[in-house]
Order: C-alpha cells, then structure tokens, then sequence
C-alpha cells in the first residue's frame, strides 16, 4: 500500500492508450523522475501504475497525477508534453491547467454507471495484490467457505442478471438447469469477445472470480476461457492473473480448504463471428468447423465434450463476484423492472465523445448520445443508432427517448447483443450500412442451413441492386418476404437476426430505399452508382489540387481557370471532394 | 520441414490438442498450412486430410498459401466502416500492388487481411501492423507507415527456406 504523501502516476495502457503512445509516455515519466532525483527534491516517493481502459479513448492518453488527495487528469498526452508535467506539476506543485481534462470528461463520466468498470483505469491489472485490496476473492472465498451451492445459484437468481453476450436469457437459471443434471462432470465456459477486451485488458481478476464462483454453483471443475489469439494483451493479462491466482491457492486442488477442486484452461479462438452462437462455439473448442448444433438437446444437458455446459460472457461473469459480495438487492435495485444492472458498451461511430462506457439498463439512447457522447461530431443530425452488433436494429433518430434494456429493444426489433453501439449521422446512408451488415453476416454464415446460407446471399443481391439503382419495386416485396422466412426459419440466431438491420431500417427509413428504387437517388450521397461530382465553375479558383490528386486524371483545367470532371472518366472515389478547400466541387 | 513437425506432434500428443490448435501451430512454424505438412499428419494421426482442410478453410484465420512477412490487417468493422476503413484497405491495395483476388505480396514481404472487429471501436478506423494497433488512421498515415516498414527492413515474420 502507497503513503498518502506518494506521487502516484497512472498511465492508460489499454489498447487504445497503447496505440496512441501509452508505452513511450510512461517511460518518460519514469526516466525522467530517476534522471534528475525527483523523489529526493520532493522528499516523496513517486510510483506509476499501468491502468487499463477508463473509457474515454478519444482523448488517450490519459494521465493521472495524484499527490496526496488531489487528483489531476491529463488528457491527450503526447511524450513531448512530459516533461512540463513533471517540471511544473510534480516538481512546482501547479498542474498545467490547459492539458487538463475538461468539463468533457467529467460529464462522460457523470452520467455512466460504473460498477464493473469501476476498477479498470484504476488498479493495476498485472497485479493481485491491488485486486485483493478492493475485496478481491472475497466473494469467492464467502461462496465457496459459506454457502452452499444452491444458495449461490439462487443468490444470481434474484438479481436478475441477465446474459451479457446476447439472449439475455437469466444467468441464474442457465445455472440451475445445468446443476439440475445427472451428469457429474460439467464445465464452464467464459467467451471473451471483443467487446469484452476492456475488461480483461483492466480487470482480468474479476473475471476470473466470476468463473471460480460459477464453477462452484454448477459443481463443475474446469473452466474454459475461450478467447481469439490475436487479442495479445488480453491473453497475456488473463493468463497473468490466472497465475496469480493459481499461486495463491484460488485456483487449483481443494481451494480455500475446501474440498472444491477448479481448473482455468484457455481456448485460443479464431476470427469467426459465429464463434458467439454457444454450440458453435464448443465445436470451435473441441477443434471443429464452428457450425451450431441441433437443440435440443442444449448446452446445459449437452454441451461441450457431450457434458453439461454452461457458457456465459466476461461481462456476465464480472457481475457475479459483486453480486454475492454486494447482494443481490443491490443489484437488482440498478436498471429497471426487467433488465437489471448496468450494461457495457463500446460507443462509436459519428459522436463526439467516443470510448466505452457503462450505463444503468434503461437509460434513454438521447441520454447515451447526448449526454455521455457529447452530441454528434460536427454537430450533425442525427439519423440512426445501431445496437447490437450487425445483426442489430437500427434504432431512428425519432425513437432516441425510449429507454435501453432487452425489452424495449426487442420491441424495436433490435438486441442488446454483446455492446457495441454506433451512431450514424445524416451523411450515412441506410441502404449502404445495411449492405455493410449484410454483407458481414454473408461472409460469416456458417453455411449449415439454407435459409441462413442462401438467404443472406440473396439479400445482398437485392441490396447491391438497390445501391446501384438497379433495383424495381418487386425486388423491395421479395426481400421483405425472405427476411421473414429467415427470421422463422434458420437454425441458430445469426440467421434469424441477420435481417434485422434491413427490416428496422425499411421500417423507418422506408423513404431512403424508394428514393435508391424510385428516383434513383441516394439521399445521402454515399452509393457510389447514384451520385456524380462536378465543379461549380463559380467557386473553383483554379488551385489545381483537386486535379493533382484525382487518381485516374479525370479532372482538367488551367491554373486559375475554373476545372472540369469529366464524368465518364471519374470513378467517385470522392478524393477531389475532400481535397477542395473552396467547397466548389457539388456531390449530388 | 519434418523436423518442426514431429516436435509439433509431440506437444499435441503431450498436451491433447485438437485440430485447431495443431493446425494453428503449424502455421505458427511455417506462415501458412502447407499441404504435404497436412499430409504427413494426417498420415501420422491416422485422420483423413479433408478433415485437416475442412477446418482450415472454415477459419479465416488459416492461410493455405505463403504469407508475408508483414501483416497489415485492416480492421472493416461497423465503426470503422463508417469512418473510412474501406478506402484504408483500398489504398493498401495501391500502395502494395496488389492485383485483384491477392493478399500477398509477390516478394512475400507483406499480406493484407481484413478483420471483422478487434474491439477498438473507438479509436476508429484501425490498421493493425503485425502486433501493433494504430487508431484513428488515414489513408496517408497508413501509406507512410507502410513506406516506413519497407525502408527500415523491420521484418518480423517468416523467414522461408
């Protein structure tokens, strides 16, 4: 533990803070302190900590300089600018107010609810020692020790947490099911997606808590951390903490004295998004191609190996060590009727403000736009947000007062999904990011059921068709109907969510796809097939750069003489718009 | 190649692994699965080559041919989507003279792939280049970061006998 009296400087080493110079900026700090004997000069010691993601990405790197009680945050911290923080801040006593963050950063934080990204950003997570400061294991150590299996199963119950990784079926009662088998050998499985890289990249220990008291409940003795291997940092912070905890008994033979016995092995994953359906995902564990199976029978009776299984996410099992440890009455009393606790979600897109953030289930999306997001950038219009991953709905600008949890955005014909949120802003075209989505899920689907396999085929068609203005009406009426029959008829959630995006934009946006059908006209001036660019010869200076940079010489024109596109020689790529510093080319 | 496989199988016997991870270590080994590497585990396991295959092919994550030494993977997730990630990949494309249905180099010095999301929302749009994460790139930014790769020779990857 540090004297109150230390300097203690905190460094964001998340992904982000780590693309953006997070490494460089805290060698500095260090070397800069050891060179000129700065804990001698102020007669304290000065500490650092790696911290993971505290969300607010767009402003990395984040730097904490707390002396005593006073906490400073400096933000967009470059390695140049160390040195003036050192000098005038830990050396001079005076913070440099213009890097501080501002008014931004405290009302992105103001508004979120954090209770399992509390500890990220904070503590170190390559160390044990600051999660067992924060009560780590002791949830852990309460269930196992104190109560019995049951009690813990029905303590998840009445929380009413949900599963964070989709369905949000109730994670209690997954666990009941499982533990209601004759089978005795079972397992647990934690998929770590990417949404969840935050979290076992800033508090690995409390998921790996949350598996040891899942582990416990269902009477299972291995776990599995099923992870993608590109995902470096987190697999190294997981497998550190793992090792950290297996050294001081939490994990291994008889824990805590117990007779319970628990194994953690990883996974190593590969890129295939269907990898989130369960079953498909044990097939990728037991070294298969990644197809979902037939249920029933379900994971809970046959799972992984054809034993009992119960998988749930990182988010999910991060819940679980301040449910027993904080009761299941204070949980329930975050969110709303249904959907209690708090939700992560990876905010991007066209907002101000993006990064992760944590909110209370039910918080209105003007609130999470607004309110967290800072507005849209450039203070555009807002058009869509998109919940959900690209099988979510796209929830219309006119619908942004409706609260998030699974019940309204069921209702809205969109998921919670795993957390990630994109705004779009009237510059994006509907038909476009629809295509965008469906092509993925075309990419991704499994190929085992035709309505899946053959559906999202065919819907890609007829969207291509309708972004390049070859689309007629009819073309509309047959996707409409395909999406139903995918919808009823695939056999695992990527297919029946794989029209989501199209049915809840035609629903809403239905004036942009007649516009694409109809007049042969995208709104928004994104599909390439419906726009052409010429230069307004009143604006143009003659400057040439438009004309340098167009990359097949389709532009030609004198200095200072106003230039020409000629259109059957330009291939939109729209470089000359974003070249022009006089606004004089005209997209339409 | 014989050598590096019978140490592969040794760990895979030692640790019971399945086809996934030994097909992940054999292109950990070599860059790439190649087929008489298939071949001779499949002879040795006693498991029909197509099963080796049909994995290999459901994964995007398994090259069947020689990849680069460089891996410049271009993130085309939504958010980055939006924001431009599709022009990135294009002017990679340029940049490396990758002809239409390549993703390699023809001096093996870089393989551009394309990765649905790696959970970097938001420093959107993001290159990957072999392990280190850029966000918030632009086509030039990319372009000089390549350029920078080819003079200093930093060649991370494979080197193929």
């Amino acid at each position: 533990m540090t004297d109150q009296q230390d300097v203690i400087i905190k460094v964001c080493l998340g992904t982000s803070g780590k693309a953006s110079g997070g490494i460089e900026v805290m060698s500095i700090f260090q070397k800069l302190i050891q060179l000129n004997g700065i804990d001698a000069q102020i007669g304290k010691r000065c500490s650092y900590k790696k911290v993971g993601c505290r969300g607010f990405c767009s402003k990395d790197v984040l730097v904490d300089v707390i002396t005593g009680n006073d906490r400073v945050t400096y933000q967009s911290v470059k390695p140049s600018m160390v040195e003036r923080i050192v000098k005038d801040h830990i050396l001079g006593g005076s913070p440099v107010e213009e890097w501080v963050t501002g008014e931004e950063y405290d009302a992105y934080h103001a508004k979120q609810h954090k209770i399992v990204l509390g500890p990220c950003g904070e503590i170190d997570p390559e160390s044990i020692d600051d999660y067992l400061a924060m009560n780590g294991y002791k949830s852990a150590r309460k269930a196992i020790t104190q109560m019995k299996r049951e009690e813990v199963i029905e303590k998840v119950i009445k929380s009413g947490l949900r599963g964070r990784g989709g369905s949000g079926f109730l994670t209690g009662e997954k666990w009941q099911l499982c533990n209601l088998q004759p089978e005795t050998v079972r397992y647990i499985i934690c998929n770590v997606g990417e949404v969840n890289r935050p979290l076992a990249e800033g508090n690995p220990h409390a998921i790996i808590e949350g598996l040891l008291i899942g582990g416990y409940a269902i009477g299972s003795g291995k776990g599995y951390i099923y992870i993608r291997e590109r995902y470096h940092l987190s697999v190294e912070r997981l497998r550190n903490a793992i090792n950290q905890a297996r050294e001081k008994g939490y994990i291994g033979k008889n824990i805590f004295g117990t007779d319970f016995s628990f194994e953690i092995e990883f996974s190593f994953g590969t890129e295939a998004f269907i990898c989130g359906e369960e079953t498909a995902l044990m097939e990728s564990i037991e070294g298969k191609r990644a197809m979902p199976r037939f249920r029933p029978p379900f994971p809970v009776q046959k799972g992984l190996w054809g034993k009992p299984t119960v998988i749930n996410n990182a988010e999910t099992f991060s819940n679980i060590p301040l449910i027993i440890g904080k009761g299941s009455k204070w949980f329930s009393s975050i969110g709303t009727e249904e959907s209690k606790g708090t939700k992560v979600f990876t905010l991007s897109g066209k907002v101000k403000n993006v990064g992760l953030v944590e909110i209370p289930m039910g918080m209105s999306f003007r609130d999470i736009v607004f309110g967290i997001g800072g507005g849209l950038e450039g203070d555009k219009e807002l058009k869509a947000v998109q919940v959900g991953g690209p099988s979510g709905g796209l929830i219309p600008a006119s619908m942004i007062d409706i609260g998030l949890d699974y019940e309204n955005l069921s209702k809205a014909g969109s998921i919670v999904g795993s957390g990630g949120m994109v705004v779009f802003d009237e510059d994006d075209c509907i038909v476009d990011v629809t295509k965008f989505f469906v092509e993925f899920l075309q990419r991704e689907s499994c190929g085992k059921c035709p309505p899946c396999r053959i559906g999202t085929k065919r819907m890609l068609e007829l969207l291509t068709k309708i972004a390049d203005g070859r689309a007629e009406m009819p073309d509309l009426e047959i996707l409409e109907r395909l999406s139903g029959l995918m919808k009823t008829s695939s056999l695992c959630g990527l297919g029946r969510t794989a029209s989501n995006p199209f049915i809840t934009g035609l629903n809403h946006f239905r004036d942009e796809y007649l516009a694409h059908i109809k007049d042969r006209k995208c709104p928004a001036g994104v599909c390439k097939a419906l726009i052409s660019y010429s230069i307004q010869e009143d604006l143009c200076k003659g400057c040439t750069l438009c004309k340098k940079k167009c990359p097949v010489g389709a532009i030609s024109g004198e200095v200072k003489k106003a230039h020409h596109i000629d259109p059957s020689a330009c291939v939109k790529c729209g470089i000359c718009f974003n070249t022009c510093k006089f606004k004089a080319i005209r997209k339409k | 190649m014989e050598q590096k496989l019978k140490a592969i199988l040794q760990t895979h016997n030692k640790t019971g692994g399945t086809i996934i991870t030994l097909l992940q270590q054999v292109q950990a080994a070599f860059g790439y699965i190649p087929e008489n590497a298939v071949a001779w585990l499949s002879m040795q396991l006693d498991i029909p080559e197509s099963r080796f295959f049909g994995v290999a092919t459901f994964y995007s994550q398994f090259h069947l041919k020689p990849t680069g030494k460089n891996k410049v993977t271009v993130c085309c997730g939504a958010a980055c989507h939006i924001k431009g990630g599709d022009r990135i990949v294009n002017e990679v494309r340029e940049a490396l003279g990758l002809e239409e249905g390549e993703d390699t180099t023809r001096d093996l010095k870089f393989t551009l792939q394309s990765a649905t999301c790696i959970g970097a929302c938001s420093i959107a749009p993001v290159v990957v280049f072999n392990n280190d994460v850029y966000g918030n790139t632009n086509t030039e930014q990319v372009v000089k970061l390549l350029k920078g790769f080819e003079q200093e020779g930093e060649y991370t990857g494979f080197e193929y006998d």
